[in-house]
């Protein structure tokens, strides 16, 4: 019967494709129009003559109507029903998968192999969790960090609770306290170092973006083969030499910035900008001033050009929804993967007020810096849609106090930051919140 | 002398803080700081009560804790257990391995001295 079903369903989708009436279809096929009704609707068997003169009409050969859907597609969808039904999702007609792949064969394949993706990825999921739960590194330096907590609170805890302590016991806890708090300091700059690093370091779990940052630190964020005449030509050399770009949406991402690159690199070429910073210094204003270029595009040119011209200078591009798509850090600013950075940063400001660029001295850690910020409209707003706009932030090294006013304190991920009473803290951190 | 505490740690500041507290609290506490010979360490002081580190150099508690478990002469000693991971599989283990209580780091010197008294009183 199921294999009925799927010829009645099959007869009538062609029908419907091709602009035939049922009752234009029935007469040329010599049979009533409320027997190709009950045909269409799988109320009757079919075959034979019937099932050739109806393929013949339709365009198609007889077997396309008769042989069923795929044996795996019909058992791919049964099984996704199954694995819904498991998960407390039921009320997929899992009886009438046959009747859907005959009736939607493209959506009924989407499904399926989205079925199986979801397996795929449940798979690797779990591996991952299991390998976070077991990584020994991990492991070790949060045992080490948590050890030293425990004695941190305990030595602290007989310090401040215990009245009239021997100068003898005092001395050695304030000993032991100063040395765990160097431990501590150091275990969880390691572990910082670590959560950071570990998807370049270790070669897997990359994302397109990850795979595109470890192409950049490959060439310093600096590509002499762009600069100059025929830049352009020689994009796709660049990529298709790299081991790390392994996957078409890095290679994708690569191809445009390497594009803008490009573009940014024969408006501001070298020589000029080599100029400019020789006459004007890390001025962006007066860089922009001299060169006509926009500030956007002078930020991206600073950050990219060889140190030994402009010096450590790191940048940080996100899209509207605060995403990082680009980051180079320098100078010791550190910066989460992809989303989920500090909300202080002031990048950040930009989305809401993308026309205000902004000079802020930032500190993060034992890092100082000054964070200059502007918004690249990529696409100017219409009435029909929103401007798509790209803040950039520019850090270059701290001019000091007098300079720019008051440092900014800043972390680089909630779940990294050891900053106590923030405002804009949006979760514990592994660092503070426990201690 | 009071009652007799085995700890069994190897963070050297650790032991000293607790080693404090309980002694001023009238312990005996006698520390060992690695985990190859430990059954042996408690077997030679005979506590009233160990308090084992799970994550020791050499060996770990839990293996540690087996050991004392199947002993004739030491089963019955009770065995605090601290580890720094919480996870409620690594509770089961303790369990499991014949914990009589296990405590999670960081832990404030209270509630050790509440468990330990606790756990000899019982």
């Amino acid at each position: 019967m199921a294999q009925t079903l799927m010829i009645g369903s099959r007869i009538r989708e062609r029908r419907v494709m091709n602009g035939l009436k049922q009752s234009e279809l029935a007469r040329r096929a010599g049979i009533s129009a409320s027997y190709l009704n009950l045909i269409e609707h799988n109320r009757r068997r079919i075959g034979g003559s019937t099932l050739i003169r109806l393929a013949e009409i339709l365009g198609v050969p007889p077997a396309l109507l008769s042989e069923g859907a795929e044996a795996t597609l019909i058992a791919a969808l049964r099984e996704a029903a199954a694995r819904a039904e498991a998960y407390g999702h039921g009320g997929a007609e899992a009886d009438r998968a046959e009747e859907f792949a005959a009736r939607f064969p493209g959506w009924a394949a989407l499904l399926a192999e989205l079925g199986r993706q979801c397996v795929g990825l449940g798979d690797t999921v779990k591996a991952l969790t299991d390998r976070l739960a077991h990584d020994p590194h991990l492991a070790a330096s949060l045992h080490e960090v948590i050890s030293t907590v425990t004695a941190i609170r305990s030595t602290a805890s007989i310090l401040a609770d215990t009245q009239a302590l021997e100068p003898e016991w005092q001395n050695r806890f304030h000993r032991n306290l100063d040395e765990d708090s160097r431990r501590l300091a150091t275990g969880a700059e390691a572990l910082v170092r670590y959560l950071e690093a570990a998807p370049d370091a270790r070669n897997d779990i990359k994302s397109p973006q990850d795979e595109l940052h470890a192409f950049l630190e490959d060439y310093g964020f600096h590509f002499s083969e762009l600069e100059g005449i025929g830049g352009a030509g020689r994009i796709e050399a660049l990529i298709a030499g790299s081991k790390r770009l392994e996957t078409d949406a890095a290679r994708s991402l690569t191809r445009d910035l390497l594009s803008r690159y490009v573009l940014d690199a024969r408006r501001l070429p070298l020589e000029e900008m080599t100029e400019a910073i020789s006459r004007h210094g890390l001025e962006p204003d007066a860089i922009t001033d001299a060169t006509g270029a926009d500030t956007a595009m002078v930020f991206r040119r600073l950050a990219m050009l060889p140190e030994s011209v402009a010096g450590p200078v790191g940048l940080v591009v996100c899209d509207g929804s605060g995403t990082l798509m680009l980051r180079k850090p320098a100078l010791g600013f550190v910066m989460p993967r992809a989303a989920g950075a500090c909300a202080l940063w002031p990048l950040y400001q930009l989305l809401a007020q993308p026309g205000t660029p902004l000079r802020v001295r930032l500190r993060q850690g034992d890092a100082r810096v000054l964070a200059l910020t502007v918004s690249d409209i990529v696409v100017p707003a219409r009435f029909d849609r929103p401007a798509v706009a790209r803040p950039h932030m520019l850090l270059l090294p701290d001019p000091g106090r007098e300079a720019a006013g008051p440092a900014r304190e800043v972390g680089m991920t909630c779940r990294l930051c050891p900053l106590n009473d923030c405002d804009a803290r949006r979760e514990p951190s592994i660092l503070g919140g426990s201690f | 002398m009071g009652k007799t505490v085995v700890l069994i740690e190897d963070e050297r500041n650790i032991i000293e803080a607790i080693g404090f507290i309980l002694s001023r609290d009238g312990w005996d506490v006698k520390t060992h700081s690695n985990g190859r010979d430990a059954v042996e360490a408690v077997r030679a002081r005979r506590p009233d009560l160990v308090i084992l580190d799970v994550m020791l150099p050499d060996r770990n508690g839990f293996d540690i804790l087996k050991d004392i478990r199947a002993d004739a002469e030491l089963g019955d000693i009770p065995v605090l257990m601290l580890t720094a991971r919480g996870q409620d599989k690594d509770r089961e283990m303790a369990e499991r391995a014949g914990a009589s209580l296990y405590m999670t780091k960081p832990f404030s010197n209270a509630e050790v001295l509440a468990a330990v008294r606790n756990l000899v009183a019982s």
